[in-house]
């Protein structure tokens, strides 16, 4: 009898134990990142192929990173700074989010960074690339980290590469505001260190469509032309400028050229060259995967805006799973983080002692061709030679470059200019 | 008479009742209200202009510049205006606002209409430039983080406390323009707001009239400033751009020109729209938008109309039916 007992409820008991252990074991612990992106106004766009990219990331993991349930809310700033600071304390206060993620323009960072030093809380900073967050303000923020780029860390290298093509006097053309002066900054100080020179440098504001003003003043006896374009003026200069009958090779920041303009552009800018720390073509297996996938699921090749904010996703899952599922709190969460050595889309990643990104610069260079088995010839920003492992400071100095002032309209200044 | 004290009444009202209720309220909540109310004091000031003095600008945003980048400059550059010092900002805000509206009046208010209109533009667009372009001063595109609010035995870093003082702020405000619009002054412009070459023929220097109302609006406009710039904790060109000063316009035409409060009523619903409502929808900017043709399409006098549209159809249908009761008799 008892025998039969044990033996009838023995099954159901272990059952019950697994079942018991089962559901201790499911039951993982939520994760809320707040993710605030620009979805309506001029960058809603922009901002899309932000919160896209994050997106493909968690539902490729099912919504789960290293173990925990992904709460994902978005909040619309609007492009537009305050806003980004009320929305961001609506994220922490009202849903208590764990980490805030995202904002797209350099304002919107630094409008951004001072809540999470307040509000001790994380922020994750994919996108805004404003030099000083992780360079002469990092102190002041010690609850950001960088998982993009500064503005002028491409720029470095690319400097460098011109002086090897042989190019002595370079006239820049650059939107007229902080990113284009840290961009443009960053290409002459490396420039002029190889022996080059900034000949000219002419701001259009930023939004210029007419560039009628600026074109006919380019110096005639310089070698090349540098040009930093956002948004509809990276589609507008190239285009009047080769209207103008421009014969000087053309080389650019990287938002002048990337997937976001590329697909609108003509082959107006075939052989312009480019620097960034990714390219759509860029040729890896890893890569490839993702540009299938992502033009498969959104209809569109992915720009630098996707991919960093689909590699933030993956940072933010390894950091994850080494807590098992559990969010460790901001302090630690940032020492694992910046402890990382990721294998990303855009190519191996690690961090700086100022919590900024370490990674591949890739020159590449505007071309028509067909690329990942697409059957149609397409613009594609063909790499053409790879600086590895590249640091904020690039091939200069951490202490004497802080030293310096941040890249400005009248810094460095024009030394060649007349 | 009595309408009217039952107005104040209501008013009154309905502020205590914000100054009970939104202090319980989730700090989300908390924040917006701060923010609406700031902002409340520039919607006023538009409305002197707009619905009191008949001068439509659309470059008030200027003035909430001045007040909001002198206090992020003094702030960050010269540690003023942390302590009981604030007050000193507060004065210097309104003081800056008011200086640049006597430099812009004289040449704004030689015009009226359209043309007002298009040089206040102009003017405000100005200081958007200077904003924008003055890197060394205003920190340019990036804009000016305040890490800080005030200390003075008041922690204003404390939301609710914020709150309270955004709020006295305010009511102070309220009170001021209040009693300036029913002045002998005030009437005045009313005056100039309903003909102005009548008032001219009675003996009124109008453009002093103008003026003066002018640079008073300023001065709120400064006021509103400094209490934005630590609302937000950051200034940038965004505050300074022409769209705020259009918002500024749209929300005193929204609640009703020419009522003071109605602006206030504006304020909060715009702000409730665009950044409460866009945390739940992603399509509040078609309500935003709908909101402003209904208003435009059936209250030309704003929300505040409401009232006074229902009087009057009540009066015509009263007036008809007395007209019915008439009739058989007539027969």
């Amino acid at each position: 009898m008892k025998d039969t007992l044990l033996r009838r409820l023995g099954p159901a008991l272990l059952g019950g134990c697994f079942a018991f252990s089962f559901t201790v074991g499911a039951k993982s612990e939520e994760l809320r990142i707040g993710y605030l992106a620009p979805t309506t106004g001029i960058f809603a766009q922009v901002g899309k192929d932000m919160v896209d990219g994050f997106r493909m990331y968690l539902e490729e993991r099912k919504n789960k990173l290293g173990g925990a349930d992904i709460k994902f809310i978005v909040e619309d700033e609007q492009g537009k700074p305050d806003t980004a600071v009320t929305k961001a304390k609506k994220l922490i206060l009202q849903d208590k989010v764990h980490m805030i993620v995202g904002g797209l323009l350099a304002s919107t960072g630094y409008a951004l960074a001072p809540v999470s030093t307040s509000e001790k809380v994380l922020y994750v900073n994919p996108i805004a690339a404003a030099d000083d967050l992780t360079q002469r303000d990092f102190a002041k923020y010690p609850f950001h980290v960088r998982t993009g780029w500064t503005s002028s860390q491409p720029s470095h290298p690319f400097g460098q590469w011109a002086c090897e093509q042989g190019y002595k006097r370079i006239v820049a053309v650059g939107a007229d505001y902080a990113f284009g002066y840290e961009v443009v900054g960053g290409f002459q100080r490396a420039f002029e260190a190889c022996g080059g020179q900034i000949v000219q440098k002419i701001w259009p504001p930023l939004g210029t469509k007419d560039f009628g003003p600026y074109i006919p003043t380019i110096r005639a006896d310089a070698d090349a032309i540098f040009s930093l374009m956002v948004g509809p003026m990276s589609l507008q200069f190239p285009k009047q400028l080769s209207g103008a009958g421009n014969k000087k090779p053309v080389i650019g920041g990287g938002t002048s050229y990337d997937e976001f303009v590329l697909p609108a552009m003509g082959d107006e800018v075939l052989g312009h060259v480019s620097a960034l720390q990714y390219s759509a073509a860029l040729d890896t297996p890893k890569n490839a995967a993702f540009v299938k996938a992502y033009r498969t699921k959104y209809g569109k090749v992915p720009s630098y805006y996707s991919e960093s904010n689909y590699t933030t996703a993956q940072m933010i899952e390894a950091v994850m799973a080494q807590n098992k599922g559990k969010f460790p709190g901001a302090e630690t969460f940032i020492k694992q983080l910046v402890a990382l050595k990721v294998d990303a889309v855009r190519g191996p990643v690690s961090f700086d002692d100022m919590r900024n990104p370490v990674h591949n610069i890739y020159v590449k260079k505007v071309e028509k061709k067909q690329m990942f088995g697409y059957n149609k010839p397409e613009l594609w920003n063909t790499v053409i030679k790879t600086y590895p492992n590249v640091g904020q400071f690039g091939q200069f100095k951490k202490d004497e470059f802080l030293k310096t002032p941040v890249y400005n309209r009248d810094f460095p200044p024009c030394k060649f200019c007349k | 008479m009595h309408s009217e004290s039952l107005k104040i009444l209501l008013v009154v009202g309905a502020l205590a009742a914000i100054a009970v209720v939104v202090p319980n309220t989730n700090s989300f909540l908390i924040l917006l209200a701060t923010r609406a109310l700031a902002f409340a004091i520039l919607v006023m000031s538009v409305d002197i202009l707009l619905g009191y003095t008949g001068l439509p600008s659309l470059g008030q945003a200027a003035y909430l510049g001045v007040g909001a980048y002198m206090t992020a400059i003094l702030a960050t550059k010269y540690q003023f205006g942390l302590g009981y010092d604030f007050w000193l900002v507060v004065v210097f805000g309104i003081l800056g606002g008011a200086a640049l509206a006597a430099v812009f009046g004289l040449l704004a208010i030689r015009a009226s209409g359209v043309y007002f209109l298009m040089i206040t533009l102009a003017l405000g667009q100005c200081v958007w430039g200077l904003a924008y372009r003055w890197n060394s001063l205003t920190g340019g595109d990036n804009g000016i983080n305040l890490r800080e609010r005030p200390k003075f035995g008041l922690d204003l870093s404390n939301e609710v406390t914020f709150f309270y003082v955004v709020f006295a702020c305010f009511a102070v405000s309220l009170l001021l323009m209040y009693t300036l619009v029913r002045s002998p002054f005030g009437r005045s412009l009313a005056g100039i707001r309903e003909r102005e070459l009548r008032m001219k023929i009675l003996g009124y220097n109008t453009w002093l009239h103008k003026y003066i109302a002018f640079i008073i609006a300023g001065a709120f406009g400064g006021l509103s400033g400094v209490l934005w710039a630590h609302t937000a904790g950051i200034v940038s060109p965004e505050n300074v751009v022409l769209t705020t000063s259009v918002d500024a316009l749209l929300m005193a035409v929204l609640g009703g020109a020419g009522t003071l409060i109605g602006g206030v009523i504006g304020s909060f619903i715009v702000f409730g729209l665009r950044e409460y409502l866009s945390t739940i929808v992603p399509w509040w900017q078609y309500v935003l938008g709908i909101v402003y043709i209904l208003t435009i399409l059936y209250l030309p006098t704003g929300l505040m109309g409401i009232p006074e549209r229902i009087r009057q159809r009540r009066a015509s249908a009263q007036r008809r039916n007395d007209a019915k009761k008439l009739a058989p008799a007539a027969s």
